[in-house]
């Protein structure tokens, strides 16, 4: 026993390549029991979800419309040239956000950055003509008590407002990581992700827009 | 150890075959390495064998969907107003949806586990949803 000696590092058995030595290899790609995606494959389930929870506001604002009080309704309050901008505003930002992936994809970091910049800029010009529309429906008596109406239809648009606002905190904060190089992993896959959420905010403005706005009550 | 393999491989550091003998050779190791991911081609072009558009093609995709939305604006203001309106605009929205989804959210070029995850959340809120408006006669009027 007293001849026992520790181990020096260089007598300790060196793994082979292939073996799991149950170590992180930073930098190098991971591996996945589906071959996909792990972050991905999380970011279509909340999206998935994502769907319930705006299924159901949905759903209670169809339910609701028809319950206002006065003459204060959908006819009297929608401004549609109006929010046919601001609708058009967000398809937009769709857009840039794709080409922000695919200049991430090419590892172009200065178009990454600047499409990521247009596309918050786009979101912040939605989210700031949702606060107009809703100071002049306040303004017109319109208030989140009034009636059943506008109870369901703040909720709605309130949550997907709200669900715009994370999505460009998170654009902006994509874009001073990847500016001060602090961004782990691959960049790619995190601006994917990122798009995958702000495609889905888009999608939901597009049921949104034709479902309360345009369809007549 | 053969000969051949002492006379090739005179490097020390080249331990594999001599100082460790797991029972696998290096061609079954190799077969049963897990597939990396971000592959150098990555799973958007595997799903369904298309390849992502290119930027050029986006932009065309987003001049639809303007299209498609003045339609929806116009079927609104100078369209039909009778029973055609809900449908027209109902259809209109699904295909843009629909555009968004497989074009923007590369659903179309990704694995289809994918856009199972998300038609499944869909379909499940559709059907829910339609039967709590069943319960509270939503359709009756």
């Amino acid at each position: 026993m007293s001849d026992a000696t520790i181990a020096e590092p260089s007598d300790v058995e060196e793994i082979p390549p292939g073996y799991d030595d149950g170590q992180d290899h930073a930098g190098l790609p991971h591996h996945t029991s589906t071959g996909l995606s792990n972050t991905k494959l999380a970011m279509w389930l909340f999206l998935g979800s994502e769907c319930l929870l705006f299924g159901g506001l949905i759903s209670t604002y169809m339910l609701y419309r028809n319950r206002q009080s006065d003459q204060i309704g959908p006819d009297q309050l929608w401004d549609i040239p109006f929010t046919s901008a601001t609708s058009f505003v967000l398809l937009m930002s769709s857009l840039t956000m794709v080409m922000s992936v695919s200049a991430a994809k090419r590892k172009d970091e200065q178009r990454t950055k600047m499409w990521l910049t247009v596309t918050a800029l786009l979101g912040g010009l939605f989210i700031a003509g949702q606060v107009y529309e809703f100071t002049t429906f306040y303004r017109e008596g319109l208030g989140y008590t009034t009636s059943l109406f506008s109870s369901s239809f703040y909720t709605l648009t309130g949550f997907h407002g709200v669900h715009v606002a994370v999505g460009i905190i998170m654009l902006l904060s994509l874009v001073a990581m990847l500016a001060k190089g602090k961004l782990a992993g691959d960049n790619a896959e995190t601006v994917e992700m990122i798009g995958l959420y702000w495609h889905f905010v888009d999608i939901v403005w597009i049921l949104i827009f034709t479902l309360v706005y345009l369809i007549p009550a | 150890m053969s000969s051949e393999t002492d006379t090739t491989d005179t490097d020390t550091t080249d331990t594999t075959d001599t100082d460790h003998d797991f029972g696998i050779s290096a061609d079954q190791l190799a077969d049963e390495t897990p597939p990396a991911y971000p592959p150098s081609q990555p799973i958007h072009e595997g799903g369904h064998g298309h390849k992502e558009p290119s930027d050029g093609q986006y932009i065309w995709i987003a001049i639809i969907l303007a299209v498609l939305t003045a339609l929806e604006i116009l079927s609104t203001e100078a369209g039909p107003d009778g029973p055609w309106l809900v449908p027209i605009l109902i259809v209109l929205m699904l295909v843009k949806f629909w555009v968004v989804a497989s074009f923007f959210m590369h659903l179309r070029f990704d694995n289809r586990l994918f856009s199972f995850l998300f038609y499944l959340g869909l379909g499940f809120a559709v059907v829910l949803y339609s039967a709590v408006l069943a319960t509270f006669h939503f359709w009756t009027g």
